[in-house]
C-alpha cells in the first residue's frame, strides 16, 4: 500500500500534475472572465428595445449553446489557426492556450447570457418602469438598476456555469493544450497502467476539491446578496 | 355620505363648495391629449380621448377597474404606447423613443401603485439617482436636495435604510420624494394608495394634499373621494375607455350627470 502511494507520489512529480491543474485553473479564469463580459453584452442585446440586436443575441446563443465544445475547440485550431492563420501569441504553447481560452469563452458566454437573463427575470418590471420614469434611457437604466439586481439573482446559475466551465476546460486538449489535466492523465495511464485506478481517483478527486468550494461560495453569496423586496 | 370616505378631517359637504376651478386662475395648458386611441388586442382601452390639464391644476381620474384610467396615466409618460392621436407635455409632443423621450420623462414625475423603489439602493440613493445621473447634479447638491425632500414628506430619518425595511406608506412617500427630486412640471399618480394598508393611506394623501396646495400640477388616478374633494379642481370619470363625465368634485359627487357615474358612485359609497 505504502509502495503504491509513494509510486503514485513520484508520478505526480514526474508528470507535473499540479502544473496540469494550474493550467486548467488558468484556462477557467480567463475563459470565465471573457465569457462574463461577452455574456453580459449578449444579455443586454437580448433585452434591448432594438429588434435586430435581440435577434443577433438570440442567434448567437442558439448556435453556440447547441454546438459541442469539442467541435468549437477543434475549429479554433483547425479553422482559426491553421486555415485562417490567426496567431494569438508568438510561442506555440501560449498560442494554443489562448485559442483554447477563446473557444471556452465564446461557448460559455451563451450560458452566461442565459444565466443573466434568468436573473433579469427576477427583477420586477416596475423597477425598469421607475428607472425610465425618472428619465434614464435603456443603457443607464440597465447599468444602474436592472443589471445590479439581475446579477444578484443570477449568482447561482452563474456558479453552475463556472463549475461547468472548469470541468469543460479539459476539452482544451482538443485545442492542442496537451499539458492540461485530461491529456496529462491519459499519458500517465498509458505509460503506467499498473497505477490506473490511483491516477483516475487522483484526478477525479482534484476536480471535486476544486468544484466544491465554488458551489458553497455561490450558494452563500446568492443568499447574502439577495435583493430584499 | 361623505363621512364614509376614509380621508382625514374632512369638512362637511356644504363647507367645501369653494369650487376650486371657478375661483382659481389656471395657467396655460400643460398636458394635452388629442384623439388618443389605444388597443390591447381586441380591447379598445382608450377611445378617442381628449383631455387638457392646465398648469397648477389638480385632476382626479376616477372610474371602475378596467376603464382605462391607469393606461391613460401611464400613456402620458409613454410607459404605454398609444396607437394614434397625440400627447403633448408643455407644448412638446411625446417623442417615440430615445434621448428626447428620456428627457421628457424626466420632467414628468410618476408615482406607482406598487411604489417601485429601487430595491438594491438606500432611500437616499433612490432620491439622488435621478438628479445625479439624469441632471448631472453633484453628489453633495443631490444629497442636500434629497434630504430636504425626504424631510418634507416626513421620512428624513429613514435616509440610510433599504426600501424593504420601510412600511408601505413610507415607501410611497419616498417614491414621491424621488419623483419631486427631478423638479417635474407635472406629477402623475397611478393609484398611489391602492396597495397600502388602510392606516397608511392618510400619511400619503397628506403629502399629496400639501403638494396640491403648493400649486403642483397633478393627475391622480384614485378612488379616494376625500382627496378628490379636498384637493382636486376637476374630476374626470372614465368608463370603458371613454371619458364619460368631467366636473368639479363637489358637483360630480353630489350630482353626477351620467347614469354610468351614478351607478359607479352608488356602488362605492353605499358601504
Amino acid at each position: 500500500m505504502n509502495d503504491y502511494l509513494s509510486g503514485l507520489g513520484s508520478l505526480v512529480e514526474r508528470y507535473d500534475v499540479l502544473g496540469a491543474f494550474w493550467t486548467n485553473i488558468q484556462l477557467t479564469f480567463w475563459g470565465a472572465l471573457i465569457a462574463l463580459v461577452l455574456g453580459t453584452v449578449l444579455a443586454l442585446m437580448r433585452i434591448s428595445p432594438i429588434a435586430s440586436l435581440r435577434w443577433v443575441g438570440a442567434t448567437y446563443v442558439n448556435i453556440l449553446r447547441n454546438t459541442p465544445l469539442t467541435i468549437i475547440m477543434t475549429f479554433m485550431v483547425m479553422g482559426v489557426w491553421t486555415a485562417l492563420q490567426l496567431q494569438l501569441a508568438d510561442t506555440f504553447e501560449s498560442n494554443f492556450f489562448r485559442l483554447a481560452v477563446v473557444g471556452l469563452a465564446v461557448y460559455h458566454a451563451a450560458f452566461v447570457c442565459e444565466s443573466i437573463r434568468s436573473g433579469v427575470n427576477t427583477v420586477p418590471l416596475g423597477q425598469a418602469e421607475a428607472a425610465r420614469a425618472i428619465g434614464l434611457s435603456f443603457l443607464p437604466a440597465a447599468r444602474l438598476i436592472i443589471l445590479p439586481q439581475a446579477f444578484r439573482g443570477a449568482i447561482a446559475p452563474l456558479g453552475n456555469t463556472l463549475i461547468a466551465l472548469l470541468k469543460n476546460s479539459t476539452v482544451a486538449a482538443a485545442a492542442s493544450v496537451s499539458w492540461e489535466t485530461a491529456s496529462t492523465m491519459k499519458t500517465m495511464i498509458e505509460f503506467n497502467p499498473n497505477y490506473l485506478w490511483g491516477i483516475f481517483a487522483m484526478f477525479a478527486l482534484g476536480y471535486v476539491i476544486l468544484v466544491i468550494p465554488i458551489g458553497v461560495l455561490t450558494t452563500w453569496l446568492s443568499q447574502r446578496l439577495a435583493v430584499q423586496r | 355620505m361623505d363621512q364614509s370616505t376614509p380621508t382625514t378631517g374632512q369638512p362637511a359637504a356644504d363647507e367645501t363648495v369653494d369650487a376650486p376651478t371657478s375661483d382659481r386662475v389656471l395657467g396655460a395648458p400643460l398636458v394635452e391629449l388629442n384623439h388618443v386611441n389605444k388597443h390591447f388586442g381586441e380591447l379598445h382601452v382608450l377611445q378617442d380621448i381628449d383631455l387638457t390639464v392646465h398648469k397648477g391644476e389638480v385632476l382626479v381620474v376616477i372610474g371602475p377597474s378596467g376603464s382605462g384610467k391607469s393606461t391613460l396615466c401611464r400613456a402620458i409618460n409613454r410607459l404605454e404606447t398609444i396607437d394614434d392621436g397625440s400627447i403633448a407635455v408643455d407644448g412638446k409632443t411625446l417623442p417615440e423613443e430615445g434621448k428626447a423621450l428620456a428627457q421628457l420623462r424626466a420632467e414628468v414625475g410618476m408615482v406607482f401603485q406598487s411604489f417601485n423603489l429601487f430595491a438594491h439602493k438606500t432611500v437616499l440613493d433612490n432620491v439622488t439617482l435621478g438628479p445625479r445621473k439624469v441632471r448631472g447634479m453633484s453628489k453633495k447638491d443631490a444629497e442636500e436636495l434629497a434630504r430636504t425632500l425626504l424631510d418634507r414628506v416626513g421620512v428624513g430619518n429613514q435616509a440610510g435604510k433599504m426600501p424593504a425595511q420601510l412600511s408601505g406608506g413610507q415607501q410611497q412617500r419616498v417614491a414621491i420624494a424621488r419623483a419631486l427630486a427631478m423638479q417635474p412640471k407635472v406629477m402623475l399618480f397611478d393609484e398611489p394608495t391602492s396597495a397600502l394598508d388602510p392606516e397608511m393611506v392618510n400619511e400619503v394623501l397628506d403629502v399629496m394634499v400639501a403638494l396640491a396646495e403648493e400649486g403642483m400640477t397633478m393627475i391622480v388616478v384614485t378612488h379616494e373621494m376625500g382627496f378628490a374633494r379636498k384637493a382636486a379642481h376637476r374630476v374626470v370619470f372614465m368608463a370603458d375607455g371613454q371619458i364619460v363625465e368631467e366636473a368639479p368634485p363637489e358637483e360630480f359627487f353630489t350630482a353626477p350627470k351620467s347614469e354610468r357615474a351614478r351607478d359607479f358612485l352608488s356602488k362605492i359609497l353605499t358601504h
